[in-house]
Order: structure tokens, then sequence, then C-alpha cells
């Protein structure tokens, strides 16, 4: 059961106030200089504020200018809450995880002894020693020991794991917990350097690095910024020249209104909402740009076992040879698989049980318990006979050493399970083959329908077994992807990332092992797991607390929709501006051109109101699109010519539609008072 | 292609040697577009066509009366009269009136030619073709609509104490139509329907 | 109406074989025409010392065209100022004052032919020819060889890129890209067309000027001078190559320039014929057909939707006439052999190719068909002018592959190469220095007393001031001709519009697909933005209009839409 800290709700009372402190805080000239729209926001609120205050001196109506100017200010704090929101939110996920390593005392190894020091004093390198029942102090290696680790500090998960020394699940993360034994460790992270440390500054504002989508939005929207600083600082001549006449808080406003307030404020929440995502889903990036790069991924490396399969082979029936009744196949191979006690022998226990075969052991029989060497296991029962089930070629040893034959029919048997990318397992007593039991990969359910959704987005999927080529095309055709490796070492993996990018593709890959470290430096996307070796953690640019293989997936959708999100905002916020025009160029000159009356397609109450609906709206559109941004477009699996139609409806007809009864409706509320 | 080869400098182009290169591509050029084509074409064309190379002249008893391309202003009752031109019908002053709907003196302008023609032929501003009153793009232009020449059958009949019949005929058989019924207004070359007048005048006079 | 449509479908009909013959002249293959051009493209390859198959970097190539540019800049500069005593000069025309010598020269080196002077009675037999036919000729090959540069870089498939000896991206060789425009195309078309004027009746001689005595000598004309020369030649290349600069003032409203619908056919038509066929020959040259459909689709609707309103425009009466003449069309400025219809027509197509010649005055345009031609211009991309018409469209493309990508969840890619921050900011600048100099300049204008010029007063005074900017940055030409704009101001404001109009949006999307090309090609998927699908087209449309509009609505609505509706009520 994932715990309760990853529903955090949206808004309550205290975060609100903190909030807004955060966003009267962030109004500071520095800060509001890294987002050049909304520094043009701030610089029209400055002049619309003096001009109030040139009024109020000069006893002219200054009620309309202060008006402007409160709303425009509450378009920054709202840009600004919208960010501080999406960070306190991802630095909330990223505190809980760190808060569970505060006041951690380690037992460092100094010399021969050992000395109590705080977790903060720790430094990479430093070996410590962890006893069963306490909590680990510190990301690091295993290096001496084996030991069950309680994890769901991290991952959420209770079930106990198995990290030992020496393997590739050798990583332990600040704050688990030692359920058994004891363990020596490498520390590999100093405090503030850990991976959590990185991930909280990817959070943060201030420190957060923008992606290069990020900085080339960034350089579109000023540009168009700049466009429109020109048409309206232009306007007031062209109106001069033509006998009207422009104020300048009216100018303000239709600057605001025109410059893309609604993507510009948002920028920066979208992103920090993206990295949060992320980290919800247990996913720690070492950089924006990683989950940036996720939504690119043409290809992904997935690995068989624990991915697509369960993992481990179970028996799917009983083939008898012909002239032999199958209960007596079941049988035989039900009593010599009792004393094998991996998943594979129980499952063909459980599988003879389910069809009906009630026999038990007796008691006087002896037991040939199964073994990597032998690649058998069997029965001695009482009455002489000697059942074994094993691999093919070991079964043969037994029946020819037992003076029997091995008939041909058993060979075109196995042969026909091995091509159906099962494994093959005979089963013979004594001098006799009896029949064969398919082993098959069972494929995890819901996977195929995973796999269509990522092909329908343009992503190849391709399977990495140890297994022959045989099974592994076979379940390569059962799963769905494109393409396999059978047979994968760590080399081939590597060799196969090159080609896919030397054709210009980019490449994801999930992996743990110290030998993956390659492969995952290699791979554009390389998901360590956190039970992985220290070497897998730091070859890959995410690291996946999890360590759960189809991670892979959800990191693609994560990257996708942080780009959808910003694109379908910005087109929103262009297409928006039409009616902004509609709105408030009529206003400005109905008094002195008659004319552009004509232009007031909405009918607005008057002038004053029009403007007044026309910003208001612009800033309510902020607030209003926060949980948007924070949640991201919803990503549904379709090409992208289908996405792209019906994003450009929604967000661009839609874009264009919208703000015409929004600001009807406003308009209508304000004439109520105005 | 061997040519290309022993084109070839294997060395680099230095800067002043891409100076180099952009003059004499400049003289080059030059010559073979602004003296070369032009002159060729020149002179394959006033081969191919000669009587239009020079403008389109029309002569009458030797002399040099004007072109058919290039209207002339008329203002004696017995000629058509061709559009208002905001250039007096001078080529070398070429012009259009350049003034918008919305400006002021074009109204005022429209209004005497309105009063003026609707005087001089005797009908309401109503019935008067557009093309009178506003003034052409060129300042030469040599044709009117036949509305336009229709309105003034009466005025120029009566004046050269003509037939009205004799007149219409002859705006008749000027009358060129657009060509291969697509292209172009129909229309009448005030020039050479002046010219057939005096010609038709001469022929009634003679008898 | 059927005029309209018989255009449309000759131009579309020429156009198409055309473009295979260009995409024929710029891919390697040979053709049987090599024969023919082959020896005069290699002794002029010789006379300038080049090598055709040198590789250029983007910034050698765009050196190269820039010091080309500027040294036919400087001839054609001192040949205006001093035609007054040089040769074939038989009228006795005066030197040219510096500033409007200045203008003249950025606006042919520019491919404008921005006009404010009257060619029949301010320029020389010989700085015709020399100075400006010439240029005529160049500068729209330059703007083609420009566009095969771009189009061969960004678009190459995969291993297609062409490198130079030091491994850097080449974009080709100018000299080699410009002389073939030249020989090829540039030349044997213009011939063509002006021998089919030259039967209609365009003047074609070195003679000077013939006296006539007009008819009715009542009527105050004493002699008529009537303007002649090489006018054919001229005229034909100012059609195909969108220069749009004529020999007479009034350009092709003059019955000399334009003497039949005949004549008036084959000018409409050649306006738009190499625009158009370029469109067809990128689809053929980068072996994307389907892309070569996307652009003519975008193309041809706007060209359609902005030409339609234009002519409607045209066929409603002109205000000024209302009660003193019988309803009819807007015929004020207006040639009554074409009507209406046709020069609506031409006046769209002018300044949807940039063309810049016309044959009626835009000024006297009802309201509505002049905003339907500002419009035209600040599109700037409906065919275009030869070869920049369609790299200002690449530069719309890029901009709706960049937000089209991101809706779709990729990392922006035009044909699998990574469109970054770098790409996104040179097409920024492109784009963004429209409005800056278009509105900027009108602003100062219109703000600075004595310096707009305008000849109507209100809300059309503005419109002729904005028009002419418009045109100098679109490198169009045409004009609301009643604007005084023969003024130091004028000429030299102009001058500044018309040079970064034309080369920042020629070297910025060279630069652009010099990177591109250099990049890592990803494969297409399902997944990846697909460019060429209809709704790719209307994403790309719908960014044209918008930042026409979102740039430029304030000004249309206080300066043609306001006399509109003053008018209308």
């Amino acid at each position: 059961m994932k715990q309760a800290r990853s529903r955090l709700r949206l808004v309550n009372a205290h975060t609100l106030a903190r909030l807004a402190g955060e966003s009267v805080r962030r109004l500071h000239p520095r800060w509001l200089a890294r987002n050049p729209v909304m520094f043009v926001v701030g610089v029209g609120t400055l002049v619309t504020l003096w001009l109030t205050g040139a009024d109020l001196l000069a006893g002219r109506p200054w009620g309309f200018d202060l008006a402007i100017t409160l709303i425009l200010l509450f378009t920054l704090l709202f840009a600004n809450a919208a960010e501080a929101l999406a960070e306190a939110r991802g630095r909330a996920q990223a505190e809980s995880l760190r808060s569970t390593r505060e006041g951690l005392v380690a037992r460092r190894i100094q010399g021969a002894g050992e000395e109590q020091v705080p977790a903060t004093a720790l430094r990479r390198g430093d070996r410590i020693r962890v006893l069963a029942g306490e909590l680990i102090p510190a990301d690091g290696e295993i290096v001496e020991g084996a030991a069950s680790i309680n994890e769901s500090a991290v991952t959420g998960e209770s079930a106990p794991v198995l990290r030992e020394a020496g393997t590739d699940n050798s990583g332990v993360s600040a704050g688990t917990k030692l359920l058994t034994d004891s363990i020596l460790v490498e520390v590999t992270a100093e405090v503030g350097q850990s991976m959590l440390d990185r991930m909280i500054a990817l959070v943060e504002s201030a420190k957060r690095q923008k992606t290069p989508n990020e900085i080339a939005l960034t350089v579109l929207l000023s540009a168009l910024t700049l466009v429109f600083l020109i048409v309206v600082a232009t306007l007031v001549p062209f109106a001069a020249f033509v006998g009207g006449e422009t104020s300048v808080p009216v100018l303000v406003a239709l600057l605001v209104c025109l410059i893309p307030t609604t993507i510009g404020g948002l920028l920066p929440a979208i992103g920090i909402a993206g990295m949060d995502r992320a980290m919800r889903a247990n996913l720690v990036a070492k950089s924006g740009r990683a989950v940036e790069v996720a939504g690119n991924i043409d290809t992904l490396l997935l690995d068989k076992t624990g991915t697509i399969t369960h993992g481990d082979r179970q028996a799917t029936d009983f083939l008898p040879l012909i002239n032999l009744a199958p209960e007596r196949l079941r049988t035989a191979a039900l009593l010599a698989s009792l004393a094998d006690p991996t998943p594979e022998g129980k499952s063909i226990v459980a599988l003879a049980r389910s069809r009906g075969a009630v026999v038990e052991a007796d008691p006087e029989a002896r037991f040939l318990p199964f073994s990597a060497r032998t690649r058998l296991s069997g029965i001695d029962q009482p009455d002489g006979r000697r059942l074994r089930k094993g691999a093919p070629d070991a079964i043969r040893r037994f029946v020819t050493e037992n003076g029997g034959s091995y008939p041909d029919e058993t060979t075109a048997l196995v042969e026909r399970v091995a091509r159906g990318g099962a494994t093959p397992l005979v089963v013979a007593e004594d001098d006799r083959v009896l029949g064969v039991v398919p082993l098959s990969d069972i494929i995890k359910s819901g996977i195929k329908e995973r796999f269509q959704r990522l092909h329908a987005m343009g992503i190849r999927t391709v399977l990495i077994t140890g297994d022959n080529p045989l099974t592994a095309a076979a379940i390569a055709a059962e799963a769905g992807v494109a393409d396999y490796i059978a047979e994968a070492t760590p080399e081939d993996k590597l060799e196969y990332i090159r080609r896919e990018q030397a054709q210009g593709r980019l490449v994801a890959m999930m992996g743990d092992g110290t030998n993956d470290a390659p492969a995952l430096a290699q791979a554009d996307l390389g998901l360590a797991m956190n039970s992985g070796t220290q070497a897998a953690k730091e070859a890959g640019n995410m690291v996946d607390l999890d360590s759960d293989p189809t991670k892979l997936l959800e990191v693609v959708e994560i990257g996708k929709q942080l780009l959808v999100t910003r694109g379908a905002l910005t087109t929103f916020s262009l297409a928006n501006d039409v009616a902004k025009y509609f709105a408030i160029l009529p206003a400005i000159f109905v008094a002195s051109v008659p004319a552009m009356r004509t232009f007031d397609i909405m009918h607005l109450h008057s002038p004053a109101t029009a403007v007044l609906a026309a910003v208001i709206f612009n800033a309510l559109v902020i607030p209003a699109l926060v949980p948007f941004a924070l949640r991201g477009v919803r990503l549904r699996p379709a090409s992208a010519d289908v996405l792209l139609r019906r994003n450009l409806l929604i967000y661009g007809l839609g874009g264009l539609l919208l703000p015409f009864p929004a600001i009807k409706l406003i308009d209508l509320g304000l004439g109520l008072f105005l | 292609m061997n040519k290309r080869e022993s084109l070839a400098p294997a060395r680099p182009v230095t800067p002043a040697g891409s100076w180099i290169q952009a003059l004499r591509g400049a003289l080059v050029l030059m010559v073979l577009c602004g003296v070369l084509y032009p002159l060729v074409t020149v002179a394959i064309g006033a081969l191919l066509f000669p009587d239009q190379s020079t403008g389109s002249l029309i002569e009458r008893d030797g002399r040099v009366i004007g072109s058919a391309l290039v209207g002339q202003p008329f203002s004696a009752p017995g000629y058509f009269q061709g559009r208002p031109s905001a250039a007096g019908y001078d080529p070398f002053a070429l012009s259009g009136s350049n003034q918008a709907p919305s400006h002021p003196d074009l109204r005022e302008r429209a209004a005497a030619s309105s009063k003026a023609i609707a005087a001089a032929n005797g009908v309401a501003p109503a019935a008067i073709p557009v093309d009178l009153i506003a003034a052409s793009g060129s300042g030469i232009d040599p044709h009117i609509s036949p509305e336009a020449a229709e309105i003034q059958i009466d005025r120029v009949s009566s004046a050269r104490g003509l037939p009205r019949d004799a007149v219409a005929v002859l705006v008749a058989t000027h009358l060129e139509g657009p060509v291969l019924g697509v292209l172009g207004q129909p229309r009448l070359n005030v020039l050479r329907l002046n010219l057939a007048l005096d010609a038709l005048g001469a022929q009634v006079t003679a008898r | 109406m059927n005029e309209v449509l018989l255009i449309y479908a000759v131009a579309l009909l020429l156009a198409w074989p055309l473009g295979r013959y260009l995409a024929a002249i710029y891919s390697a293959t040979p053709t049987a025409l090599d024969r023919v051009f082959g020896p005069v493209e290699w002794l002029i390859y010789r006379a300038i010392g080049v090598h055709p198959l040198a590789p250029m970097t983007w910034k050698e190539y765009g050196k190269a065209l820039l010091k080309l540019h500027l040294i036919i800049g400087l001839v054609a500069l001192m040949i205006l100022m001093q035609q007054g005593w040089l040769p074939l000069n038989p009228d006795g025309i005066e030197g040219m004052r510096w500033d409007l010598a200045l203008h003249t020269t950025a606006s042919f080196i520019t491919n404008t032919n921005q006009q404010h002077y009257s060619g029949q009675a301010q320029i020389s037999y010989f700085a015709h020819l020399f100075a400006i036919v010439s240029l005529q000729v160049i500068t729209p090959a330059a703007g083609m060889a420009a566009l095969v540069a771009i189009l061969r870089t960004a678009f190459a498939r995969r291993d297609e890129t062409a490198l130079t000896a030091e491994g850097a991206v080449s974009v080709g060789n100018f000299h080699a890209d410009l002389v073939r425009a030249i020989v090829r195309v540039m030349l044997p078309v213009a011939f063509i067309t002006a021998l089919l004027l030259a039967w209609q009746g365009v003047p074609n001689t070195l003679e000077g000027a013939r006296i006539a005595t007009p008819l009715d000598a009542s009527a105050g004309l004493a002699e008529q001078r009537i303007p002649v020369g090489p006018v054919a030649p001229m005229v034909a290349i100012k059609q195909v190559g969108t220069n749009g600069g004529g020999w007479y003032g009034p350009n092709s409203a003059v019955p000399l320039e334009n003497p039949t619908p005949v004549s008036n056919f084959v000018e409409t038509i050649a306006i738009v014929l190499i625009p158009m066929a370029l469109v067809f020959m990128a689809g053929y040259l980068t072996g994307r057909r389907r892309l070569g459909v996307l652009v003519m689709g975008v193309m041809l609707s706007l060209s359609v939707l902005l030409t339609g309103i234009n002519i409607w425009s045209e066929n409603q009466p002109n205000a000024a006439f209302a009660d003193l003449a019988a309803e009819g069309p807007n015929l004020e400025g207006k040639e009554v052999r074409f009507g209406a219809t046709a020069t609506a027509l031409w006046g769209s197509f002018t300044t949807q190719t940039s063309n810049g010649s016309v044959n009626g005055m835009h000024d006297s345009f009802n309201p509505v068909g002049g905003a339907s031609m500002l419009m035209d211009m600040f599109i700037n991309a409906t065919f275009g002018g030869v070869g920049v018409g369609l790299i200002n469209f690449l530069l719309f493309l890029l901009l709706a592959v960049f937000l089209g990508s991101l809706m779709v969840g990729r990392s922006p890619e035009l044909y699998g190469r990574a469109l970054e921050a770098r790409e996104i900011k040179l097409v920024c600048i492109a784009l963004l220095l429209q409005p800056l100099l278009i509105l900027g300049l009108t602003a100062l204008a219109v703000a600075i007393p004595g310096l707009a010029g305008n000849s109507n007063p209100g809300f059309h005074g503005l419109s002729q001031v904005l028009y002419e900017y418009t045109s100098a940055f679109a490198n169009n030409g045409s004009g609301f001709e009643g604007l005084g704009d023969n003024t130091v101001w004028w000429n030299l404001s102009c001058a500044v519009a018309l040079i970064l109009g034309r080369f920042i949006p020629i070297l910025a999307p060279l630069a652009v697909a010099a990177h591109l090309a250099g990049k890592r090609v990803a494969p297409t998927t399902s997944g990846s933005l697909a460019v060429e699908t209809p709704t790719f087209a209307v994403l790309t449309l719908g960014i044209i209009v918008m930042f026409a509009l979102l740039s430029f609505f304030p000004v249309l609505a206080l300066g043609p839409f306001a006399e509109y509706l003053s008018l209308a009520g």
C-alpha cells in the first residue's frame, strides 16, 4: 500500500496564508526580472500606481486607475502564487522523503573501533555499521553482509526487500530500516548532495535551471512581449494622428492583456509541477532535462523479468506421450516435483492439483531435491519406482542409464514446446519417458494494452531477455513488443543503444547492476533502480525509488505531459488576445473616433467596464488554470496528429472563443456596481 | 566533366579574393542582365513587331496625331470625351488622382464633373457611368465604357449636325469586347472614335 | 469572375512544370538543357573566377551574397547620380539627388522597386538598363539562390547533408545557385514575356520620345510627347522577378506599359508564376511532395481569401461618388480596359508576392481593399517574392512546428531535427523586426510634424504612411502614391526598412537551416509531429493570420477600418 503522503490537498487555510506571504515576497524586482512577461506587468503596475497617486494629489478622479493598478497587482500575485504553490507541493513531497533521515545517528567505523556521529557529519567514503532495527543514516552501498530492509519510508512499499553486498542489489537509502542482520555500508552521498537534495533543487524556483524547451519557449514569449510593447507604444502617435486620445492606464491594461501573461505566469509552475509529478511517482530526476527528454523517447529497452512477465516460469500444461493416460503423467509430475521448492516446481504441483491429482507422497518415500547441478528433482517410491522431472538432457541421461530409450516422440514434443516460447521439462519413470511439462513465462495482465498505448504514441519497445531467441520471440509476440534482444549481455544492450542512437533515436532503459552502468550512461534516459548498485545509480539520470521496472512507461508520459501543458497554455494564451482586442480597442477610441463603436461586438456596458472586464479576465485566468498547470494536461494515447487536432480545437479554438462570453459576463457583473 | 577539374581552384578564397569575386560578379552579371538581355530583346522585338515597338503611333496627313495607347483631352462638344485625368493627359506627368474615397477633394471634384456632364449631355447624374467621373489610374486612359459613349451620342451628333444613327453606328463599330469573351472589359478607344468621327464628318461635308 | 478563375488556373498550370524544371536545375541530375546553358554558365564562372562546386558554409554563402549586393549597389548609385552625362539619354534627364539615388539603390538591390521618382521623367535609358533592369534580374535570382540553399540544407535527409572540407555544414555554392537562376530561369522567362508584351504594343526601342499633335486643339494640350524606350524587356523582368518597378510612374496602369487585356493577362500571370513555381519546386527538390502540397494549400487558401475580399471591395461603389453617378464599381484610379475585378486581382497578387507593380492606383482603392492588400504584405508569404516568400513561410512553419510539437508532447523537431533556443531566437529576430520597423517608423513619421507628407487627411493619411513602410519592409514596392515621399526623411527611413527587411529574413533562416542540418536526425514515428497533414496546415495558417492580426490589428482599425466605418456610417 502506498502511504497517504502522496495525496496533498491543493490548498488549505495554513498553506493559503503562507502562499500569500510568498506571493508578496516574490514581487521583488529581482525575482520578477527572471520572467520577462511578468516583469512587464510589474512595470505596468508601477506606472498605473504612480498615475493613481498623481490623480489623487491633483484632485482628479482616481478610481479607475486604482482599479487597474489593483487588478494588475493581483495578476502578479496570482502568477507568483502559482509558482509558489507548485514549489511548496514539490518541497513538501521532497521534505517528507527527507524528514525520515533527520536526527539519524550513525555508527562510523574509526580505525579499529566505532564512534557515534550525527548523520550530517558523514562524508562520502565513510564506512558505517548498521544493526538490525536501526534506520540507515545515509545513502550508500553495502560492502559487507546481507540483510532484509524495509524501504517503505522511501518507496511506500511495506514488503521487506533483500539487499546484499557484492550483488546488483547492494544499494541502500537513508531513512530505510534494517530488519535483520547487520551490515557494513559505504556512504556514497553526503548530506546535502544526495539525490533527494538534488531533487529538491529542481522544484525550488530560485535554484531551478530552466530546461532547454523552457528556454526556447521563454525566448518566444519574450519576443511576443516585445511585439506587443511596440504595438501598444505606437498606438499613441497613431491615435493622435487621427484625432484620437489615449490614456496611459488603458494602454497599460491593453499591454498586459496582450502579452502572454497566462503562459508567462504559469510557466515556472508547469515546470516545477512536472518535477513534482515525477517525484510523486517516486522518481528522482537528476535534472529537469531528464524529465523533458523522457517525452521524446523513441525506443524503450525493457527487461523482460519483472516488466513484461512476472519473472517466474509456470507450468501451463501436461503433454503425455501417445498411449499414456494423462492422469499418470500428472501424478508422476506432481510427485517428482514435491522436492522442488523453486517457483517452477511449485507451479507444477499447483497445476496438477488444480487438474484433479489427489495423491500424497508416501511417508516412506525418499526425495531427491532439485539442484542446479543435476537439473532434476524426483522421488524414489517405497515400491521401487523412481520418478524424475527435469531438463530434457538430464532426463535423457537418467533414462538411458536405467537401460531405457529416449524416444523420438519426446524429442519432437520438446522441440515443439521450445518453439512456442516455453521451457520444456520432461517427466520419466525409471527407464520410461512419460511426457513433457511446458513452463511458460506468464505475461503480466494489462501490459499488452500498455504497450499499445506506447506504440500509439510512436514509441518502439524492445524486450531484453536472457532467454534463447525462440523463447524471446514468442514472448515478444505475445506481449506485443516491437523487437527483442535474446541472450542479452550488458554489452549487447550497450551495442543496441548505440545502434538505435546512430539512427537518430532517443533511447531509454532501466537497469540495476553494475554491469548495466555503461548502458545506462549511454542511454538518453537511464533509469536506475534504487535497489541497484551505486555505479548504476550514478550512471543513470533518474532513479526509481520503487525499483519498479514498469516505471519507464510512467516517465515517458510525465515528460510528454509537461510539454503538452506548455504548448496548450501558450496556444490558449495567444488565442485569448483576439477577444481582448475587441473589448479594449473600441473602449479606447469610442469617444474620439466614433466609428470604432462598430468593433464593440460584445456590447459592453461602458468603456471603463470593458477595460476592467478584460483585465480581470486576464488576471483570473491564471488561478483558474493553476490546477491544470499542476496536474498537467490529460494525455490520452493517440498519434501525434490526433493529439494535435484535439489540442488545437480545445486550446486554440477554445482559447479564441471562451474569452468573449467570459468578458461579457464580468462586464455584466461590473455594470451592476458601476 | 573535365572542364570542372580545370576550373577547380583547390586553394581557399581569401577575404580580398572574395571581394574581387564580388566585383567581377557584379560587372559580369550587370552587363549580361542590363545590356545583353534588353538589347537582344529590343533587337528581336523590333524585328517582329515594328509598329508596336515605337509606341503604336497614329498619323494623319503625315503628321503624328498621337498614340493609340495614349488618351487625349477633348473639350469640343463635337468630340467624345474621355475620362478625367489627374495628369492633364501629359504622358510625362503621368498620374492618377491618388485620392482615397474619404478624401474631401475627391467628392468636390466628382460633384463638379457630375454637374458638368449632366448639363452638357442632358442626363440625370444617376445616369452618368462612373468611369466618366472617376479619374483614370494612368492619367492617359485611352478608353471609355460603352455606356459613357452612349450618353454622349446625342451631344456629339447635334454638335456636328450628324444624324444620331450615324454616330451610334460609329460607336457600335468601335466597341471592343472582352478578348475571347473573358479578358478585359467592353470599351471604346476615344481617340480612334473621334478620328473616325472626323472622317465621317469630312465625308458628310464632302457630300 | 471567369477572368479571375482563368488566371489562377493558368498560373498554376504553368507553375507546375516550371517548378519541376526548377527542381531539375537545382538537383545534381543532368538535363537536356545543360548543353545549351552549360557553356554560357562556364563562361560566366570563368569571368567571375569562381568554382561552382566549391562548398560554402552559411556564413560564406551569406557574405558572398552581401558583398555582391554591396558592389552592385555602389555601381547603381553612381550611375543614378551621374546619369546626366552618361550615354543613352535621349530625353536629357539630370542626375538624381543623393538621397533619392540612395533610396532607389536600396530599393532595387532589395528586389523591392519602391519608386520615389517617376521613371519616364527621371531615369535615362542607360540607367534604366544598366542600373535598374540588371538589378531586376540579379536580385530575384539571389532570392531564389538563398531559398534553394535553405531548402537543400534544412530539409536534407539523413546523411545527405553536404559538408565543407573542414567538416562544417555546406549550404551550397552561392555563385552557382545565382548564375543558374539567372541563366536558366530569369532571362529565358523574361525574354518570352517581353516578346509577348512587345507584340501587344509595349514600346521596345532605343529611340527617344515622339511628339504628337493632339486632335482637339481646344482642349489645351498643344503637344503630346509620347515617352517610349526599351520598355518591354524591363516590364517583363519587373513582373517575372517580383520586382514591380515600372518604366512609367503609374506603372502597369499606363497603357504603354500594359496596353490590352491580353497583356494584362500575361503580366498578371507573370507576377505569380515563379513564386508559385518555387512552391512546386520545393516539393520536388526536397523530395517531400506532401510538404509542397501543404505549403501550396496554405498559400492558396490565404491568397483566395484575401483576393476575394479585395475583389468584393473594389466592386463596391466609391463612397465619394454617391448620388453623383450611376452605381458601379470603384473606378477611381483604375483603367476602363481592365475594370475593377482584374485590377483588384492584380492588386492582391502584387501585394501577396511582394511584386509591387500596379495596374490601378492603390491609394484610391476602397478602404477594405486597401486593408486586404496591407494584410497581404504583413503576411508576405502568400507565394511571396521570388525565393524570399517561401523563406518567410518557412519562418512561420518553424513557429508552427515549435508550438505544434509541444502540443503533442515532443521536443520541437522539423523532420527529426531539433528546434532549440538558438533557432527560435533567430526566427524571433526575423519576425520581431517586422512590427518594430513598420510600426516604429510609421509612429515616428506621424508623430514628428512635417515628416508624414500624407496627401489625404484623417484615417487614410495614417494608412498612406503605414502602407509605405509596410511596402518597404515587405520589399513590395507598391504605394499609396499620393504620399509626398521624395524627401530626405522618406528616402532614408525607407532605405533602412528596405535593407533590413531584405537581408535579415534571408540570413537568419539560412543560419537556422545550417544549424538544423548539423543536428541528429530523429526518425519519424507516429508520435512525432507530422508536418504534412491538414491539421498542421491549419495550425500554420492560424499562426500566420494570428501573427499578422495581433501585430497590426490596432493600426488597421485606426487606418482603413475606421475609414471604412466612417464612410459607411
